[in-house]
């Protein structure tokens, strides 16, 4: 037991290694929040007066929303008035290409392991990347723009592309669809934009890396994604923050749609700061994720490894109201020391011959408390719908928690459902056989964890696959239960 | 639900409580009341069954109901056929001593009015639930059974309640059963609504299970159309304990049970098995709770649920395991089939598990069912209906079997088999 602890410590012990800040000009607006602030906001993004409104409006309904409280988290109240809603990177000129951004922004980003050199980067993946509250650039635009698919950033589609932004923000996630929605509806700030035209199939993943640098600023970005009918795009999100003392908030809105068979893959390598061992500091990630198959035939897939942020508050949902649409979500969620994750999903079956499934493999260690909430609903005309979901909790130590909550409404007789899930730990028996044939406890614990969320990984792209095992296996150094 | 109407059902209660005996718990109980209110749908408890809202349809008179008149005829009708063992009765949650048979010598079955007994509370706590809280403010009186250590009953107890209320009124009943160590000890329950009028009714059940003993609890719930029904049971199992709890429900206009197995200590064993067959509009919500504490003790949990019409079937099954409570193995299931469109199943399998070296699992399934085996079934020559009855009965039939009195299990049996032949 004396070695376990030994070796959990050494685990709690370690470093956050993005945690490192940088000092750049910022354009910042005034700390606190109000109707002024979104006005200020809009202005310096240059928008149209339509979309001034909308936060308008989505803010005045924040103001007379409750917080929720029903998730299974702890933790002291945001105060949303001692925060900053805008920060921005001070750029002397707008830049027209990647060669003209300022090389320190570039800096943070190589630093990150994210080169926006399109020369240095391998082919095939194109990258937004968003720096506290705008995006700092584009890669691969042009070569995506000869097959029609538009990729920027949110504040360059609403210039360029209006009647795009205008017909499908909001209509996945309504503005008062939930507490932080509505805030994030007021405040947003930048994220990134992507239309996959009729009949396209995206030749290469589109990705958008956040970044939070600056102090005391919520970061509130907001994706859209819009595939129509017979396209398919993968997408990548990645997110790293700097070790701060004080919790930070994250709030944002990711939308999809999902044409006539089309198909769309999101996935998440989350890694927000996730505070220190004291459980001071860290993210709060508060995320609203949401996707409709509004066409027949089409799929949406989530896939999310979720290793950082303090507090975790996110269901990426479906909707599935095309007939014969398909649903997924595979997910691992991680804890350590004080985190405290309260993830799952929603898989909303409307139309007929639906498919949903749901893989959620839950690891908790140290002090942390890991809940998977999720719902499976079957309307009334969803004949035929079929759902299967497995949620597995790992235990590690004692003093960490793992909870599961499903709630499954069932309003048609031909639906099939089911839902199973087990909680359990590193069996003794299985470190003893990896030990007997020479590898070490932590190498055999790396190696159980891998072969138990295989079935998430293996749902990711290549290269980011190659990253969350990394994540994962560094992540649970040693924590041997 | 406003916020006014829940005040104004919760006054219509407190106004009607005779405070003659029982004070001290009334009080506790009243003012807990007054600091929670009842719970309406935007409680997460209560989300999905709106006892409040039924209560404010059908209930106008929120007094106590007065016993009714029950003849020794009654009586025996109600009693399975081939039943000969003990029976209490309870007649509108007034405990009738003089048409029960008490036979055995091994238990002691006193008015709970006659004696102050410590345990009447401590295990159906008031903060666990607003109905316990409610139950334990306006309660008459009801029935201590207390089982004598070392002692062995071969006869099942039946505890028969009957129901019967004039205008819609309140029907509170209360039972404390202390089970003795190394006894063994088996009871069984049925509530017989007497004619077809509205009534609620709200009963408490505490059990307490001493070390080493056994306990069965089966319980039959086939109340009239009208009936609204909160059955709170709460179980306290103690070191190398088993109590087995079997729930059958098969009518009732709304019925609630919250069904709490508290495991104290180590080596002790909870289980809990269900069977809801609903038709027409029925409602019925199985909140099932487990909590273990202490290491090396096990549970398990088996709801089954057939739905059709336009019924409605809840369960929430939460499974608590503490920190303490080391090498745990809690298995819990539900499975549902329905059979028609406008049939609704609600369910939420729950883990919460804080210890780490345990084996938890539960599994869910809601479906129809299989072509395959109704297709097997057929090309051996049974109809298409006989074979979805035959199919059906057997779906049912894992948890009737958990009802170890023969007479008893085969009048369940006869209402089960009636209903699937209804049914097909």
């Amino acid at each position: 037991m004396s070695k376990d602890n030994q070796i959990l410590e050494e685990f709690t012990s370690k470093e956050y290694e993005h945690g490192w800040s940088v000092n750049y000009e910022a354009d910042e607006a005034p700390i606190g929040l109000n109707e002024d602030i979104i006005r200020w906001i809009s202005a310096k993004k240059e928008e149209p007066q339509w979309l001034l409104d909308w936060r308008l409006k989505a803010f005045r309904s924040w103001l007379e929303m409750t917080e929720p409280e029903w998730a299974n988290v702890r933790y002291p109240k945001v105060d949303f008035q001692a925060l900053r809603y805008y920060s921005a990177p001070k750029q002397k000129n707008k830049p027209k290409n990647l060669n003209e951004i300022d090389p320190e922004l570039l800096q943070i980003y190589e630093r990150l392991g994210i080169s926006l050199n399109e020369q240095k980067r391998l082919q095939g993946i194109a990258v937004d990347a968003v720096l506290d509250s705008v995006s700092v650039g584009t890669t691969f635009k042009e070569t995506l723009s000869k097959l029609g698919i538009v990729f920027c950033s949110f504040s360059e589609a609403v210039k360029e592309h209006p009647e795009l932004v205008k017909k499908y923000l909001g209509s996945v996630v309504p503005m008062t669809d939930n507490y932080y929605a509505a805030l994030n509806s007021a405040v947003f700030s930048d994220g990134s934009f992507c239309y996959i035209p009729s009949g396209v199939r995206c030749p290469m993943e589109l990705s958008t890396y956040f970044r939070i640098n600056a102090a005391n600023t919520g970061q509130f970005e907001r994706t859209l994604i819009v595939a129509e009918d017979d396209s398919y795009v993968s997408y990548l999100e990645g997110c790293t923050a700097p070790q701060r003392d004080e919790n930070q908030l994250h709030a944002a809105v990711v939308e999809i749609y999902a044409g006539k068979n089309a198909e769309v893959k999101y996935s998440t390598v989350q890694n927000w700061f996730p505070g220190d061992k004291e459980g001071k500091g860290g993210i709060y990630n508060f995320v609203t994720k949401r996707g409709i198959c509004a066409g027949d035939y089409s799929k949406i897939s989530w896939t999310q490894v979720e290793t950082g942020s303090a507090v975790t508050w996110k269901y990426p949902s479906c909707i599935l109201k095309g007939d014969h649409s398909i649903g997924e979500f595979y997910s691992v969620a991680v804890t350590n020391n004080y985190q405290q994750a309260d993830t799952g999903t929603k898989m909303i079956h409307i139309g007929k011959n639906t498919k949903s499934r749901i893989v959620s493999k839950g690891i908790s260690a140290g002090k942390s408390q890991n809940s998977y909430r999720g719902q499976v609903q079957v309307m009334k005309r969803a004949a035929n719908a079929r759902n299967f979901s497995q949620c597995d909790s790992l235990l590690m130590g004692d003093k960490c928690g793992a909870h599961t909550f499903p709630y499954i409404d069932i309003q048609n007789s031909t639906a099939m459902v089911e839902h199973e899930a087990t909680t359990s730990k590193i069996g003794e028996d299985q470190l003893f056989y990896c030990n007997q044939r020479g590898i070490s406890t932590e190498d055999a614990v790396a190696l159980i964890v891998n072969g138990y969320a295989k079935e998430v990984l293996n749902q990711l792209p290549m290269e980011f696959a190659v990253e969350a095992q990394k994540l994962l296996a560094l992540t649970l150094e040693g924590s041997v239960g | 639900m406003a916020t006014a109407i829940k005040t104004d059902i919760l006054n219509a209660f407190l106004d009607k409580i005779d405070e003659s005996n029982f004070s001290s718990l009334k009080e506790k109980a009243q003012q807990r009341l007054r600091e929670t209110g009842l719970p309406g749908i935007k409680d997460e408890e209560y989300k999905f069954t709106s006892i409040l809202r039924k209560i404010e349809k059908s209930i106008e008179n929120f007094s106590c109901a007065a016993a009714s008149e029950l003849s020794e005829e009654d009586v025996q009708e109600s009693l399975p056929q081939g039943f000969s063992g003990d029976y209490l009765v309870i007649n509108n949650g007034k405990p009738e001593l003089n048409l029960s048979k008490i036979s055995s010598q091994h238990y002691k079955v006193t008015l709970l009015s006659e004696a102050e007994n410590q345990t009447l509370g401590s295990i159906a706590k008031i903060e666990k639930d607003p109905f316990t809280a409610l139950n334990s403010a306006s309660f008459a009186d009801g029935l201590s059974i207390s089982v004598d250590k070392n002692s062995k009953i071969e006869q099942p107890i039946f505890i028969l309640l009957f129901n019967k209320a004039n205008q819609g009124e309140v029907i509170n009943s209360r039972l404390l059963i202390e089970i003795g160590e190394n006894a063994e000890v088996s009871f069984l329950e049925n509530t017989i609504s007497l004619d077809e009028r509205a009534y609620f009714a709200n009963q408490v059940v505490e059990v307490k299970a001493s070390p080493n003993s056994q306990t069965k609890y089966a319980k039959l719930q086939n109340e009239s159309r009208n009936a609204i029904t909160v059955n709170n049971f709460e179980t306290d199992i103690h070191r190398d304990a088993v109590f087995t709890s079997t729930v059958i429900s098969l009518n009732g206009d709304m019925v609630r049970n919250n069904l709490s197995l508290n495991l104290l200590d180590s080596g002790c064993e909870g289980n809990m098995y269900g069977l809801y067959l609903l038709n027409g509009k029925t409602h019925v919500d199985n909140h099932t709770n487990v909590d273990h504490t202490k290491p090396h003790a096990e549970s398990n949990e088996l709801y089954k649920g057939i739905l059709t019409d336009s019924s409605r079937g809840v369960f929430n099954g939460k499974i608590f395991v503490r920190q303490d409570a080391q090498k745990t193995n809690a298995f819990q299931q539900n499975n549902n089939i329905l059979l028609s469109e406008d049939a609704t199943i609600n369910t939420k399998p729950q883990l919460e598990i804080w210890a780490d070296d345990v084996k938890c699992s539960h599994g869910c399934t809601t479906g129809q069912l299989d072509e395959e085996a109704l297709f097997y079934l057929q090309a051996r020559g049974l109809g298409r209906d006989q074979a979805r009855g035959f199919l059906l009965y057997a779906f049912a039939g894992e948890i009737m079997e958990y009802i170890s009195d023969d007479s008893f299990r085969q009048q369940v049996i006869d209402l089960v088999q009636e209903r699937l032949g209804s049914q097909i």
